[in-house]
């Protein structure tokens, strides 16, 4: 496919527009299906944290009533020792949930003569033991569970602690504080307590990571990790350790939110092995814990990018798809314009028989290769009309060339023409132009003491003005011979020009006879340019004209036989108008004063130089611009009979 | 038989870290095993005790134990104890001598929340302070004493959990462990106001190596080599902090003791800061007169101990 072909073009183009709603196809459908999963597993994450939150929330609030009862009955003043045991020992009884409870008094609280009185029953494999806590290196004041509850007033529940006693399970404990009315005040007798074992929250916790893509995790109120998939993060690690190790302070600033009782959705940023997450969470509100939901964000975008996935694929197959129908539809569409093309190639290079490609559709292309038909058609028609019109043409150009060559031999051209005659010297000039024209001159003499010249211009050109000034020219020689006198020369011509002259061509003369012996000169003029006379004595004038008809118009014309004596090293200069009418490139013509200008220099010159002169000074004019006139010029220099004087 | 015989020869001759290890000794330390006491842990792991000629055995410490009572009982040659605490033992008539005085600088502190209002130490007028255990209460007393303010100790749990429940206005911490708890427990440095000791005029320099006056005159290069080498062994802590704390982290692990790297990261490099103090780059481990003098006021003026205690019979200097 070409770079710049219509085919090439209209695939690319179409191609870009198929990618570009393809693109926005499915970016469309990932923002909406990764919104849609979002939200869902918001929905999810939320319900997971809050349902596990309450779920064990409802344990511990269980836990909180009984304490709370056995608190008030320990309020009792008039309780034995018994009593007090046996209410131990019930708690654990009626609440399998509580592994242990104590019953702690102030200092000499209960007996006078014991600092510390604490009855305490635990489990152990299925049964209820009992001791006595407190002593020197028991001082259960300084405990958390016994200080909390005492120095704050109300009822707690302790950080989760290893239990020592047991198989070091994680424990927390619930203490209240139970008081006695003295005086109208209430006072503090001691704390009661009961210890839970956590691992079922653990085991619960470890169970719905287990179900879920992600996982939960649960946190004390100081962000200590009660539960977590990672063990070693158990009891070691706060969360806000964790996200000082991880250099993570968004982790910091979240786990502050947690233990702050919010409940909210974040998504968490680079979070170790699991990448960006999001994380639900929802608080226990009365310890201040928090349950923690992480999803792994790629785990839940993975549906989003499998589907988005697929479609681009699909995209991708319907695209490639598309490329080879485009470019098949393309080549189709096209082959018959390259074919054409080919062949328009051939023609343009002069082969007018190449043959165009067949088509049979009704298409533009159709159309446009029977237009090409039409034309070649009509090229061959035309070329074959200019062949024959052009060998035609050639025919006559070159007849004419013949009719031109002939007319110019019949002018006389040898110079010097009359070498022997010491008396004149004569000189004369034809340029034709390109198309045969009608000027003719020539000079002979009459008899032996008479020279005749003259100079004469057709009208019109071509064969006709060819033939018209043969025939001028042999009737002036015939009739020349026969009188002296020009006017009467130029009369007889007249007529039988005049007659029957259908075209009504014409023809203008200027016909002078020398008297050799004494230099005068008889002359008459048909309708032609003044010649100019230069002589030593008065410079170069104009010859005056004498304003009769041109020749061959109307017959019985009167021409007027006018003289002139010209001394030795006089010289007449008679031209046509293809002289003073020859134009430059600009369309200016040369004119009489130009003409004047330059014979105004010759003053001492042979005709021959004369001549020369006006012919070179004409060329520099036209700068070699083609004339559509001939351009003819005679000088004729009286030497005088004696031409040493 | 023979071959037996090589074999013995072989394991004779081939072991040079057993021949090299000399002189077997043990170390008492205060508490359990964490980045306070990095330097000898280190010392012992980079084989700068073997290489001195000791074989140190390190015994950690517990709640139950007391490292200057194991020095004195003859259970352990060298102890780490804190200068008021070693003090109060040789004034009782205990025959400690201090060859080493590592931690210069007091890192016992007083931390308020900021919400409480509190900004300076007389804010504390009528204050609930906490506190856990006796040897922490030498420095707070003679501040309020000379600040003449009331104030009411409560001993707490080492949890903090009075203090983190607000039942306590301001607790006594050290610098490199309860202060890291409160962070960890998620409060802010921005949300705490604290007070150093050290800058009340109240510099006790802290952790130093103690050891009875016999073994001193028995063996007074066993001593020097423990510690030339345990000074080796803090700077090596120092220059490689992350190893330092793994290597740490492990020991804990071994031990079952709660254990968490940032604690422990954050403990070793206040470590550095009260043990480099000033700006000094190499450790010199010298009881500074002009601190001893003022803890020995201090102790004297509580009644913590009665009679003066000479500089020159307490601390020998052994490097140099």
């Amino acid at each position: 496919m070409r770079l710049h072909g219509i085919a090439f073009r209209l695939a690319s183009l179409t191609l870009v527009g198929a990618t570009l709603i393809l693109t926005a196809i499915l970016g469309y459908n990932y923002t909406v299906s990764r919104s849609m999963i979002v939200s869902l597993a918001e929905e999810r994450g939320t319900l997971l944290a809050d349902y596990t939150a309450e779920n064990i929330s409802g344990v511990f609030n269980a836990i909180q009533k009984v304490m709370n009862t056995i608190s008030f009955s320990l309020e009792d003043a008039g309780l034995t020792t018994k009593q007090v045991n046996d209410l131990g020992w019930m708690v654990l009884n009626d609440n399998p949930e509580i592994f242990g409870s104590a019953i702690a008094f102030e200092p000499y609280a209960f007996q006078s003569d014991s600092k510390y009185y604490a009855p305490y029953h635990y489990r152990s494999n299925n049964d209820i033991l009992f001791e006595r806590l407190g002593g020197k290196d028991y001082q259960y004041f300084y405990m958390d569970w016994y200080q909390l509850p005492r120095e704050l007033e109300r009822s707690v529940w302790t950080e989760p602690y290893y239990d020592k006693v047991g198989d070091s399970e994680l424990m927390t404990t619930y203490a209240v504080p139970f008081y006695r009315m003295r005086d109208g005040h209430k006072v503090l007798k001691g704390v009661v307590t009961a210890d839970i074992s956590l691992s079922w929250v653990q085991k619960l916790i470890a169970g719905l990571s287990d179900r879920e893509s992600g996982y939960v995790f649960m946190l004390s109120r100081y962000g200590t990790f009660i539960a977590h998939p990672d063990a070693n993060l158990v009891m070691n690690e706060t969360i806000f350790t964790r996200a000082e190790k991880l250099k993570h302070p968004q982790l910091r600033e979240v786990g502050r939110r947690m233990v702050a009782g919010e409940s909210d959705v974040v998504e968490l940023k680079d979070m170790p092995v699991i990448g960006d997450s999001f994380l639900y969470f929802s608080p226990l509100l009365d310890q201040q814990w928090s349950i923690g939901v992480v999803f792994p964000k790629k785990e839940i975008m993975a549906d989003v990018s499998r589907l988005n996935r697929e479609v681009a694929t699909l995209g991708i197959l319907g695209f490639v798809v598309l490329v080879l129908l485009i470019t098949c539809l393309a080549s189709r569409i096209t082959r018959p314009l390259r074919k054409l093309t080919v062949s328009a190639h051939d023609m343009a290079s002069g082969n007018l028989e190449a043959e165009l490609p067949v088509t049979t559709s009704k298409d533009e292309v159709g159309e446009l290769t029977s237009a090409f038909q039409t034309m070649q058609d009509s090229i061959k028609n035309y070329i074959t009309n200019l062949t024959e019109t052009t060998a035609a043409k050639e025919r006559i150009e070159s007849e004419l060339r013949i009719a031109h060559d002939i007319q110019m031999s019949i002018l006389p051209k040898l110079f010097p023409a009359f070498p022997e005659r010491k008396e004149f010297d004569i000189y004369a000039s034809i340029e034709p132009a390109k198309e045969v024209g009608g000027d003719l001159y020539d000079f002979f003499f009459v008899d032996e003491t008479h020279f005749c010249f003259l100079v004469g211009d057709v009208s019109g050109k071509g064969v006709p003005a060819a033939f018209f000034m043969a025939v001028t020219k042999t009737l002036l020689k015939v009739v020349a011979e026969r009188t002296l006198d020009p006017g009467e020369v130029l009369i007889r011509v007249n007529n039988d020009l005049a007659e029957d002259n259908d075209a009504c061509m014409f023809v203008t003369l200027f016909l002078a006879v020398m008297e050799i012996s004494t230099g005068k000169v008889r002359y008459a003029s048909a309708g032609h340019n003044p010649p100019l006379l230069m002589t030593k004595r008065k410079g170069v004038e104009w010859i005056p004209p004498l304003n009769e008809l041109v020749a061959g118009v109307m017959e019985d014309t009167h021409y007027t036989t006018k003289s002139m004596t010209l001394s030795p090293g006089d010289t007449l200069f008679i031209y046509t108008d293809g002289v003073t009418e020859a134009m430059d490139s600009t369309q200016e013509l040369y004119s009489e004063e130009r003409l004047e200008d330059v014979m105004n220099q010759c003053q001492g010159k042979s005709a021959e130089q004369i001549i020369r002169t006006i012919d070179g000074a004409l060329k520099d004019f036209t700068g070699g611009a083609e004339q559509s006139d001939d351009i003819t010029m005679l000088a004729m220099q009286y030497l005088g009979t004696n031409s040493e004087s | 038989m023979c071959s037996l015989l090589l074999l013995l020869m072989i394991c004779f001759f081939v072991s040079p870290a057993a021949a090299a290890e000399g002189k077997t000794v043990r170390l008492a330390l205060q508490w359990y095993p964490q980045t306070q006491f990095a330097g000898y842990y280190m010392a012992k792991k980079k084989g700068f005790y073997a290489a001195n000629g000791l074989n140190v055995e390190i015994l950690h410490g517990d709640a139950d134990s007391n490292s200057l009572d194991r020095v004195i009982s003859g259970e352990a040659e060298f102890g780490t104890a804190f200068l008021s605490t070693a003090m109060q033992r040789w004034s009782q008539g205990a025959p400690l001598v201090n060859i080493a005085q590592i931690v210069q600088r007091s890192a016992l502190m007083l931390v308020v929340r900021k919400a409480s209002g509190i900004k300076t130490i007389n804010d504390l007028d009528g204050a609930r302070i906490g506190t856990w255990g006796d040897t922490f209460q030498l420095q707070p007393e003679a501040l309020f004493l000379r600040e003449k303010l009331h104030v009411t100790f409560v001993r707490q749990s080492p949890s903090f959990e009075l203090f983190m429940r607000g039942g306590l206005d301001a607790t006594l911490a050290m610098w490199y462990n309860e202060y890291h708890r409160l962070i960890a427990y998620g409060l802010n440095p921005d949300e705490m106001t604290t007070f150093f000791f050290s800058d009340l005029n109240l510099n006790q320099p802290e952790d130093g190596i103690y050891c009875l006056d016999s073994t001193l005159k028995n063996a007074p290069e066993s001593a020097a080599a423990l510690v030339k080498a345990s000074v080796q062994g803090w700077e090596y802590a120092f220059a490689h902090p992350d190893e330092t704390v793994d290597s740490i982290l492990d020991i804990m692990k071994k031990q079952k003791v709660q254990a968490n790297r940032a604690q422990q990261t954050w403990m070793l490099a206040r470590m550095r800061d009260i043990i480099l103090v000033g700006k000094q780059s190499r450790l010199t481990p010298v009881l500074n007169p002009v601190d001893f003098d003022s803890t020995q006021r201090e102790l004297l003026r509580s009644g913590v101990i009665t009679t003066d205690i000479p500089y020159n019979d307490f601390y020998k200097e052994l490097l140099r």
